[in-house]
């Protein structure tokens, strides 16, 4: 029990190290980035019809959220293990009791909160600039339209409808679900990585496999006409690259489709499955590697 | 373990993820299966697309980024309307609607752009002499709004919002009341449709030869949910068919039904 508590002691510190390290190079500047992409979108969109101006606002930012946080999962993660190397700081936190697996979980739980807290700031940043638009949106309907309370009540309705819904929310947090399985993805490779550049590299390259998996998993199982060749190497792109597809639902979400709890909670598992395989075969490969 | 080779470990590390992946597989494919269902990753990435949309922009599409892709290339339709390149803004909206097939939006517009804005520019363009091409460019744009809203249904039937806009289309552009009194039938018979489709459906079929018996029951069974279908225009078509269809003054609803008084609010004896 005691031995736990120390554990997650040492897990909590190296995590709260690795968020404070991450936030000091800067990576916060993606996060105002992505708020002038929003305000400036938003005022951009004025001379559409509300229903357009809010189709493009949501399809937009939660595009640009998907982006900045593939991008922080990607970057944050990749440099953390070459730049402890080659700062020598690895060596006085392993010379302490510190597990290699707790020094991974550290690092990893790091870029999770920093995910977290992006996610979050972007989130309301999105929601407030969709907010202040659907009150503009309101404010400028009551004023320009006459006829009957019912005819106003309509419009307004139509306004309201066409702005905010709950599926918003689950389709931000499966953004975040996607983008710490790709900082999980990242750790992995950065685990027998040499440099940072090269971690980034093949965890890009990894991330455009993964939104290829579904074709190259469908076209390996149904296995109609296709050459051994062919068919070792669809397998190989199926088994070894997660479906990333899987976490693209915000598309559909800002379409209009209602997505069941049931495949959100199915989704958020996979992330978290994929996010834990992950981990394991790092910690696998960092346990024996000569520092 | 640290005695494994660096060869060994990354076979191992490679072996593990094969394993896990295929422990995974058959779940993958249960959430694709039911996403599809709950209408989901339906959108085709096809090389279709891929020729409308350049290298770039696929892999764009590709990489989990379709829906800013048609945002943006809906902005710039946009730019084209205001241009007046209708022939661009005709290639940006396929590959928007194609992009984005579950956004009603977009195919809604597209149509109307097609079928209002660029039928009528094509018809008062001062560069075309001859009236017949003129008026052959219009059909054809009008043509092109029916398409949109009809792809718009095939990949979206769950939805009223479509059939209603393919039955304006039908009455006030293509004149063909019989087809335009079905799709008002169809977008009525959803649940969230608003009451007036209802009215719209049965105002076409009035107008169609050897409907008006079909038109009449429609009308009567508006009449008969109560005050709030009683429009000026119901009562006035009702009143127009019951002379047309010969009914007998017993069976009319009563003249006070337009105002609401008196004896209009005992329902006819039909």
């Amino acid at each position: 029990m005691t031995q736990a508590l120390l554990t997650l002691t040492r897990i909590q510190a190296i995590g709260r190290n690795t968020f404070t390290e991450l936030v000091r190079q800067k990576v916060f500047y993606f996060l105002l980035i992505f708020g002038l992409v929003v305000i400036g979108n938003s005022a951009f969109l004025a001379k559409f019809s509300f229903q357009e101006e809010f189709q493009m606002l949501k399809d937009v930012s939660l595009g640009a959220m998907s982006v900045f946080l593939s991008l922080l999962a990607i970057l944050a993660t990749a440099t953390l293990l070459p730049r402890d190397l080659e700062d020598r700081t690895i060596f006085t936190i392993l010379s302490k009791p510190v597990q290699r697996f707790e020094y991974l979980l550290g690092k990893l739980l790091g870029v999770i909160i920093l995910l977290t807290v992006s996610t979050l700031i972007m989130g309301l940043l999105f929601l407030c600039v969709l907010f202040l638009r659907e009150n503009m949106a309101l404010a400028e309907t009551r004023l320009s339209l006459g006829g009957s309370p019912q005819e106003l009540a309509a419009a307004l309705a139509e306004i309201k409808k066409a702005a905010f819904s709950w599926d918003l929310i689950p389709a931000m947090a499966i953004l975040l679900v996607k983008g710490i399985l790709l900082s999980s993805l990242t750790l992995l490779v950065s685990t027998v990585a040499t440099s940072g550049i090269f971690a980034i590299l093949v965890s890009a390259s990894a991330y455009f496999i993964g939104h290829l998996q579904v074709t190259a998993r469908e076209y390996w199982m149904s296995g109609i006409g296709i050459h051994w060749w062919t068919r070792i190497f669809t397998a190989f792109v199926a088994l070894l690259f997660p479906d990333l597809q899987a976490f693209n639902l915000s598309d559909d979400i800002v379409a209009g489709t209602t997505l069941p709890m049931g495949i959100f909670w199915q989704t958020v598992a996979l992330g978290a499955v994929y996010t834990t395989v992950y981990y394991a075969v790092a910690c696998f490969i960092f346990e024996s590697r000569e520092l | 373990m640290s005695g494994l080779s660096s060869l060994r470990r990354n076979l191992i590390a490679i072996l593990m993820l094969a394993v896990a992946g295929a422990v995974l597989l058959p779940w993958e494919r249960e959430l694709q299966r039911d996403s599809q269902a709950a209408h989901f990753r339906t959108a085709p990435l096809n090389l279709s697309l891929r020729e409308q949309i350049g290298q770039s922009g696929f892999l764009a599409a590709l990489s989990g980024f379709r829906a800013p892709l048609a945002a943006f290339l809906w902005i710039d339709a946009h730019s084209a309307w205001e241009k007046t390149e209708w022939g661009r803004m005709a290639g940006l909206f396929n590959t928007v609607t194609t992009l984005q097939p579950h956004t009603l939006l977009y195919w809604d517009i597209a149509a109307w752009h097609m079928a209002w804005n660029a039928s009528i520019a094509a018809l008062q363009d001062t560069k075309q002499q001859s009236e017949l091409l003129r008026e052959r460019a219009r059909r054809q744009y009008i043509d092109l709004g029916r398409d949109f809203l009809e792809r718009g249904i095939k990949n979206n039937p769950d939805n009223y919002l479509l059939y209603e806009r393919l039955g304006i289309l039908l009455r006030d552009k293509v004149e063909d009341h019989n087809a335009a009194a079905d799709s008002f039938a169809k977008a009525a018979s959803f649940p969230d449709a608003p009451n007036y489709i209802g009215r719209f459906a049965a105002y076409e079929m009035a107008k169609v030869p050897g409907r008006e018996h079909e038109a009449y029951e429609r009308l009567l069974t508006l009449y008969h949910q109560g005050k709030k279908q009683w429009m000026p225009s119901l009562l006035a078509k009702i009143r127009e068919l019951e002379k047309r269809l010969n009914i007998p003054p017993d069976q009319r609803i009563p003249e006070t039904g337009a105002t609401g008084t008196g004896s209009a609010g005992s329902s006819p004896s039909h």
